[in-house]
């Protein structure tokens, strides 16, 4: 192997890469976007929830149990409306995630002793939402509940204590459970699986297209020099991207990095090198930058975005799909994201990822070697 | 003209279909997506493994803890002694919420002062963390209120038959059983159809460009609107088609219900195939090679799916942010996809996201065709 071939190489694909001054531009501001995009756009602290309430009964009691809606963060009551049909409406148009009826006896009923419902319509839609609303819901009312018997229970001349329990939740890791802190880390995992697989594949699907991947074979250039000329300067876009995206996470959003920051890098070195070999296999073995970009997008892209315990927790998958996510490198790394990022574990306690990572990052270089030697051939 | 256009279309169709690979890559993908981003995008959680410390060894400490026992949402796995165990247990990543009652809790509870229940989430993964959080204040406050129940029960049982008390009946609606699965399907439907028929379309006219054979369908008699429409419109059909596809696999796969008009879905199918259409040509437009194409593809992409819904919720945008939400197409045809899945809501209250559809659909095409007539000038 010479450097001096692989450097010629590499410089062909930076002017490549410097003409096309677009996808540059993009290659540099996308990923920051993306940061922003998710640090932002993500928040699944749900609060502020749009209410519509129907109180059938407009009695000093049931404007006390409104008015503990009101005063709560979680709920937001938008309109009080005197019918069903408002209601059903609103609901069908997603213009109230709840309906709360009050019905038309509950002061009287109340008085009268007994117990007396409530009736929350709930969009079920998005189950998660609606679950934390239940949730919610059912907590104020309770607290409603309590308060007005043991009122009654004074009044009636037995004092009871009441029942406080109280729940002390500690988050560790991420304190303030801010979204950005555990979505930020891991949208490295995806700018890196844009910038690999699909930038890598198209460029040598390219060359294939074109047909000028046998002008470049019918140079002294071997194939490993090819190969390592045309992937190191997404390497180096890459790492570049990774140090900008660790930035803007740590000194924008605030997601603190409680881990070393060379852990860090060497990482998403080896991350970088497995999606980008990934990247290379991928447009060996397809034809056209169209088979690739379209190969690219179902085992690199998606699969980052879903399966790799980035939004949705690997745990709660169905196992054979569990399976699936581990021979998926973007999983392990995800995994050192929040570790190192989060927990601050040093990188000798990471080896249950990194190992993985490391082999796939051989195993996918050499895979791609071998493939392209056979192409050759 | 019709003649033209008919040739245009068997040409283009030939080049689509041609390659038994990319006659796969249409149709297989999409299938085996929906299938596993439908088992792997769930907000519900099971089996969380748990870990409880008690402290106080008294009967109210015990019930308290086997109602955690006995939920589904937490799997008790340990019994510790001490709290340095559960420290380590969840820095190791073996458990996920510790349960910890210090001395003194039914003590305080029967004095009627506050009993806290300790608790401490991992919140590496805040979705879970919030999720699993909300289960443990229901699961306590069902607990102290049962324990209040009691006490009125044994202090005044002759009052219990009279003493008021306010219940929540909650009914979510469209989704009874709140399946994580029925809000997921119709998104990964509406994205999965996004991310196909943008890619493909944008790929569409630059291949012809890059390659060199835009020029030669030039100089041929076809007019610039019928290479348009021929372009185009093989990608509908196409599109029209694993729509179709991605739909049914996905409604009879997940038992997802259908509750509204077919003609209401497939209306709006056909809109936002003309905005995909659209956004994919003007893509092609801008760019000159495939490359190009693809990283534009993306930058739009990944906003569109990000701020449609499709898994986090609108409404917890900060509201500078959620006026960007009107421009990704997606949310209308989410809008769409959920209410005549779930909702079974048809034209009369859909009628909005259609109109936004049709009006930014044709708009986009019409700037795609003028901004085409100016590239081949």
């Amino acid at each position: 192997m010479s450097y001096t071939r692989l450097l010629a190489v590499a410089k062909k694909e930076v002017i490549q890469i410097l003409r096309d001054s677009r996808s540059l531009i993009i290659i540099v501001i996308m990923p920051p976007i993306l940061v922003l995009l998710f640090g932002y756009g993500v928040n699944l602290d749900l609060k502020g929830l749009p209410v519509y309430v129907y109180d059938r009964d407009g009695s000093q009691q049931s404007q006390d149990l409104l008015k503990r809606f009101q005063a709560s963060d979680y709920f937001h009551i938008v309109r009080v409306v005197n019918g069903y049909p408002a209601l059903t409406r609103a609901l069908d148009d997603g213009h109230a995630k709840m309906g709360l009826v009050v019905p038309w006896d509950f002061s009287e009923r109340l008085r009268a002793g007994g117990p007396v419902q409530v009736q929350a319509l709930v969009d079920g839609t998005d189950d998660n939402t609606a679950n934390v609303l239940i949730g919610y819901t059912q907590a104020v009312v309770q607290g409603y509940s309590s308060d007005i018997q043991l009122n009654w229970l004074r009044e009636h001349g037995q004092a009871v204590q009441p029942a406080p329990v109280s729940v002390e939740t500690r988050t560790w890791y991420n304190e303030d459970l801010e979204s950005s802190a555990f979505i930020v880390p891991g949208v490295l995992a995806l700018v890196m699986s844009v910038i690999g697989a699909f930038l890598a594949s198209l460029t040598i699907a390219r060359e294939w297209e074109r047909g000028t991947m046998e002008q470049l074979i019918s140079t002294p250039v071997s194939a490993l020099e090819i190969m390592l000329g045309k992937l190191t300067p997404y390497f180096v876009l890459g790492m570049a991207d990774v140090v900008v995206c660790a930035l803007i996470a740590i000194y924008w959003f605030q997601v603190p990095l409680r881990g070393s920051f060379l852990t860090l890098l060497v990482s998403s070195a080896m991350f970088l090198v497995a999606v980008l070999s990934l990247g290379f296999f991928i447009s060996v073995v397809a034809k056209s930058q169209l088979a690739a970009s379209q190969i690219a997008l179902l085992v690199a892209f998606l699969p980052a975005f879903l399966l790799s315990g980035f939004l949705y927790a690997i745990e709660q998958m169905p196992i054979p799909l569990q399976w699936i996510t581990r021979i998926l490198p973007a999983r392990y790394y995800v995994s050192v994201l929040k570790k190192i990022f989060l927990k601050g574990m040093p990188a000798a306690l990471l080896y249950a990822d990194l190992i993985p990572l490391a082999v796939f990052t051989v195993v996918l270089a050499l895979l791609a070697t071998r493939a392209f030697h056979k192409r050759l051939a | 003209m019709l003649a033209r256009l008919k040739q245009m279309l068997i040409k283009e169709f030939i080049q689509v279909f041609r390659d038994k690979r990319t006659r796969f890559l249409l149709f297989g993908p999409p299938i085996i997506q929906m299938v596993i981003f439908g088992y792997a995008a769930t907000f519900e959680i099971h089996h969380v493994p748990t870990v409880v410390l008690d402290l106080d060894h008294s009967q109210e400490s015990r019930e308290l803890f086997s109602r955690f026992s006995s939920s589904p949402y937490f799997d008790v796995q340990r019994q510790l002694t001490d709290s340095r165990q559960m420290g380590e247990l969840i820095d190791q990543g073996k458990a996920t919420v510790g349960l910890e009652i210090h001395a003194g809790f039914a003590q305080n509870l029967r004095k009627g002062q506050i009993a806290p229940l300790q608790v401490i989430v991992d919140a590496t993964n805040s979705n879970t963390a919030l999720i699993a959080s909300g289960y443990i204040t229901q699961i306590a406050l069902g607990f102290a209120q049962d324990y209040q129940k009691d006490r009125i029960y044994r202090i005044a049982p002759q009052m219990v038959e009279r003493i008021p008390s306010v219940q929540l009946e909650s009914r979510p609606w469209y989704n009874p059983d709140l399946r994580s699965r029925w809000f997921f399907v119709p998104g990964i439907i509406g994205s999965l159809t996004l991310v196909l028929v943008v890619t493909l379309t944008a790929f569409a006219v630059v291949r012809e460009r890059e390659i060199g054979t835009l020029e030669q369908i030039m100089v041929t008699p076809i007019r610039p609107a019928e290479f348009i429409l021929g372009k185009t419109l093989p990608f509908f059909l196409i599109g029209l088609f694993d729509a179709s596809l991605i739909a049914t696999v996905g409604t009879l796969w997940f038992q997802v219900p259908f509750r509204g008009h077919i003609l209401v879905l497939a209306t709006g199918v056909i809109l936002f195939l003309l905005c995909m259409l659209g956004v994919g040509l003007l893509i092609s437009t801008v760019s000159s090679t495939q490359q190009q194409a693809m990283v534009t593809a993306f930058f739009f992409i990944m906003p569109a799916i990000t701020f449609s819904g499709f898994g986090f919720p609108i409404s917890t945008m900060p509201p500078w942010l959620q006026y960007f939400t009107y421009l990704s197409l997606l949310r209308y045809f989410l809008d769409v996809l959920r209410g005549t899945y779930l909702k079974g809501v048809g034209m009369e209250i859909l009628w909005p996201q259609m109109a936004a559809m049709a009006g930014l659909g044709l708009s986009l095409l019409t700037i795609a065709v003028l901004r085409f007539h100016k590239a081949l000038d």
